[in-house]
Order: C-alpha cells, then sequence, then structure tokens
C-alpha cells in the first residue's frame, strides 16, 4: 500500500489524515485522502482540480511532474509526501 | 446613528476594534497571523463572513454566528470546470476581495474578476453566468494585479436587484434584474494608461473604488487610477474632479446622508505611490466636487509612507466617524467627520480593509 502524508502546517486548518491506499496513481491517492475528509481537497488542488502552484508532492523522495493531471504512478511501497513549497505564499 | 463597533482585516488577523469612553481599541483578534483580505460585518443577527487568503493553500471563507466569537469554514466560491481553450485568466479563485448583501443575497467579487451569489448567507455559492459569459469580460486585465479584479460592490437601497461594480481593470457595470443581464456604466472616466484613441472605452476603466451614497443612490463617487469621478446619475455619466495636494488614491468613503461630501486619502501619483511631501492627510468635499479641503489635525506629517489602499478608509452610519488603516500598519479614527484623527495604533500588520458595523 502507497503512504500518503500531509504536512504538519495544514493542521491548523483541516483534519490531515495519514492515508495508505492502493491507487496506482496520484489523483486516485489523493482522491483516498480527500474521501476521509473532502474539505482537505480545497486546501490542495485548486478550482479546476490541478495542484495548486505553492503546494509541491514529493514520490519516493522525487518531485510529482504532472501537476494538473496528477497521473504520476504511485507504487506498492510508495511514500506520497504532500508538503508547502517554499516558492510562495 | 454613531456606531461604535469596527473591523481591520490585516496581513496577520481579523481585528475587531470597539470604541469605549470615547476612543478606539483592540477588542478581539480572529484569524492571527493569517491574511484576512475581506469581511462582511455581522447583520443583526451577527452573522459574519471574513475571506482568508492563504499563500500557499488558497483562498479559504469562513462564516460566524455571533459576530465573530467562533468562526467555521464554510465553501469559499469556486470556478466551474473551464472549457478547453477558454481565453482569458484561468478560471480560478485568486481572492475575494468584495462582500456585500443587497436584500436575501450575499455577493462576492474576485479575482480573476468572477462575481458569485449566496442565498444562504454565504454557506454556498454560485458564480453570475451572464457576466462571466459577457464577451467583452475578456477585454477586462489587470491593475495592480495579474488578473482582473472586483473590488467594488453598490447595491442601490431602491433596489435589490441593483448593483454597480467596479473592476481594475474592468469599468463599472450596472443590472437592474438581480444579476441577469448587465450593462457598462463608465462613461466619462479616462484611462491615460491606454493609447489615446482608446482612453475613453469603458471596459478598460480602472476605478479603484467606487462608492454610493445611502440616502442619495443616484450619486457615485470613484477614486480612479487616473483621478476622481463623480456620478449624479446612477453612473449613466462620470465627471472628473481636481483635489489638492493630488487626485490619485484608492480609497474613497461616500458620506451615507449628503451627496455632496465624500473623503479621499492622496498620494503623489501613480508612480510616485507615497503621501505627498511625506505628510500623510484626507481630502474632503462638500460641494459635490467643486472644492476640497486637506485634513491633517491628527495625521502624521514628517516622514510618513504609510499608503491607504482602496478599502481602508470608511466611514459610519452617522457620517460623522471615519477610520483609516494603512499599509504599514496605522490606523486613525475621526469623529468629527476628518476635521482630527485620533492614532488608534501606529503598528498593526498591513491593513487591507476597514468596515464598522
Amino acid at each position: 500500500m502507497a503512504r500518503i502524508e500531509f504536512t504538519p502546517q495544514l493542521r491548523r486548518f483541516v483534519d490531515t489524515p495519514v492515508v495508505d491506499t492502493a491507487a496506482a496513481v496520484l489523483r486516485e491517492g489523493l482522491d483516498a485522502a480527500f474521501e476521509f475528509n473532502p474539505k482537505l481537497r480545497g486546501y490542495i488542488l485548486d478550482d479546476q482540480g490541478h495542484l495548486r502552484h505553492n503546494v509541491v508532492i514529493f514520490i519516493d523522495g522525487r518531485r510529482a511532474r504532472d501537476l494538473r493531471g496528477l497521473t504520476d504512478p504511485l507504487g506498492p511501497d510508495s511514500r506520497v509526501h504532500v508538503l508547502q513549497a517554499l516558492s510562495g505564499g | 446613528m454613531s456606531q461604535d463597533r469596527a473591523w481591520a482585516a490585516t496581513r496577520k488577523g481579523l481585528f475587531e476594534l470597539r470604541r469605549r469612553g470615547g476612543s478606539w481599541q483592540v477588542e478581539n483578534i480572529s484569524f492571527l497571523a493569517e491574511p484576512v483580505s475581506m469581511l462582511l460585518p455581522p447583520d443583526a443577527s451577527g452573522r459574519m463572513l471574513a475571506a482568508l487568503n492563504l499563500g500557499h493553500f488558497g483562498t479559504k471563507l469562513h462564516a460566524s454566528d455571533d459576530a465573530g466569537k467562533t468562526w467555521r469554514e464554510v465553501a469559499a466560491p469556486s470556478y466551474p470546470p473551464q472549457p478547453e481553450g477558454a481565453e482569458g485568466p484561468e478560471w480560478k479563485l485568486l481572492q475575494i476581495w468584495s462582500l456585500e448583501r443587497a436584500g436575501d443575497t450575499v455577493w462576492a467579487g474576485t479575482i480573476p474578476g468572477g462575481l458569485f451569489a449566496s442565498r444562504d448567507g454565504g454557506e454556498t455559492w454560485q458564480i453570475n453566468e451572464p457576466l462571466w459569459n459577457e464577451p467583452k469580460r475578456l477585454g477586462w486585465f489587470g491593475g495592480g494585479n495579474d488578473a482582473p479584479a472586483m473590488h467594488s460592490i453598490c447595491p442601490d437601497p431602491r433596489n435589490p436587484a441593483e448593483l454597480l461594480l467596479g473592476i481594475s481593470c474592468g469599468g463599472a457595470w450596472r443590472t437592474t434584474d438581480g444579476g441577469q443581464t448587465w450593462g457598462l456604466r463608465a462613461k466619462g472616466m479616462r484611462a491615460e494608461f491606454m493609447p489615446p484613441e482608446q482612453a475613453g472605452e469603458e471596459n478598460v476603466q480602472d476605478p479603484h473604488l467606487i462608492a454610493r451614497c445611502r440616502d442619495v443612490p443616484d450619486v457615485l463617487w470613484c477614486q480612479h487610477h487616473n483621478g476622481i469621478f463623480r456620478s449624479a446619475d446612477n453612473g449613466a455619466s462620470w465627471t472628473e474632479l481636481t483635489a489638492k495636494p493630488s487626485s490619485f488614491g484608492f480609497a474613497v468613503a461616500a458620506h451615507p446622508g449628503n451627496g455632496d461630501t465624500a473623503w479621499f486619502v492622496p498620494a503623489v501619483k501613480d508612480e510616485r505611490r507615497i503621501p505627498v511631501d511625506g505628510a500623510l492627510c484626507v481630502t474632503r468635499t462638500r460641494d459635490g466636487g467643486k472644492t476640497f479641503e486637506a485634513l491633517r489635525t491628527g495625521l502624521p506629517q514628517q516622514h510618513c509612507y504609510d499608503l491607504i489602499f482602496r478599502h481602508g478608509l470608511a466611514v459610519d452610519d452617522s457620517g460623522e466617524q471615519l477610520v483609516m488603516g494603512s499599509t504599514t500598519g496605522g490606523l486613525w479614527a475621526s469623529t468629527d467627520a476628518g476635521d482630527s484623527w485620533q492614532t488608534v495604533s501606529a503598528h498593526l500588520p498591513p491593513i487591507y480593509a476597514v468596515k464598522f458595523g
């Protein structure tokens, strides 16, 4: 199962789950987290379902590349970290 | 009636201010350390809204039913799916920049230029499609922001279905049927930032703020990028006015009961956005804009570089009290229509908006 974790910076706004998921691509994995807490979606994705400009996602230590489609693959043991980018805000 | 509560939305929280014993003081702080871009003051039931602009995590909206004591997050306005190849700015909410009540509707003006309506006090929102789908919208552009920005929503107290909007840079627009149809309302404004032959084009004007006189609703005041304008015919035509020490600025407050009185806060000019001579003043007209007085008593007159953003000046229901908040966290109040000012604080966070209520 891939594991998805969110920056603790988010906890002052929303509950952030640690999600273990069988999803094979990033968007499906994120959807599993949003199912746990629907409010979380708007903190990570924008109106069009794209990754927010100042949020960054690492999959097994590498930055996710498809910031709009979120089609980056997840392996069965992937570790996904959703963080705030230092680029803005 | 004179009001004893006001609010300052700042880069680091929402500050509730109370006037007690003749002086204003900070009574409560909500969202400390978070940027609050706009608020809707409480109605009689205590219902109010606050818009947050979280740098990394987007624009959020919070509602209170007890006049700001407790808050809970509600759905922020959200743009519909953007069709493939759609022109113009991305259909993504960047900021809530205006919030107003009109009848049973709450209206929200946003960057990148969409207008949203809520019929349930701000719990849920719908984009106003007629204006968003208006072909002329694609002629709007950013002024001070990368995308067009709807900063002014002026309801007409005679008709809850009538609104006049101000957009940087998209001119002024009016509806008389609750937002089903819209028309431009910026004739007479002048845009020096355009090629000369397009200076009078209504759809590209940059009103910095538009304010309506409550009791004489046909009177509207506009602090524009290129000067001060007034309309006495509900926006059908605008007349340019000249104030000293400068006609440039961002904020305007319209006297609620007197259509000839309004306040402005001058800066040097577009390319030098500081108070004239480093001395802060408020200009006031009481004759419909024929003449202006510069009011300085109690305001810093040496080495002052505070700028008053467009939502940084407010007048209360009596027309006698004003509050004014600056980019560098100065907050001043007047109880004599601007003749004199008291410093409430010299070191709040940068102030985006002040409101009575």
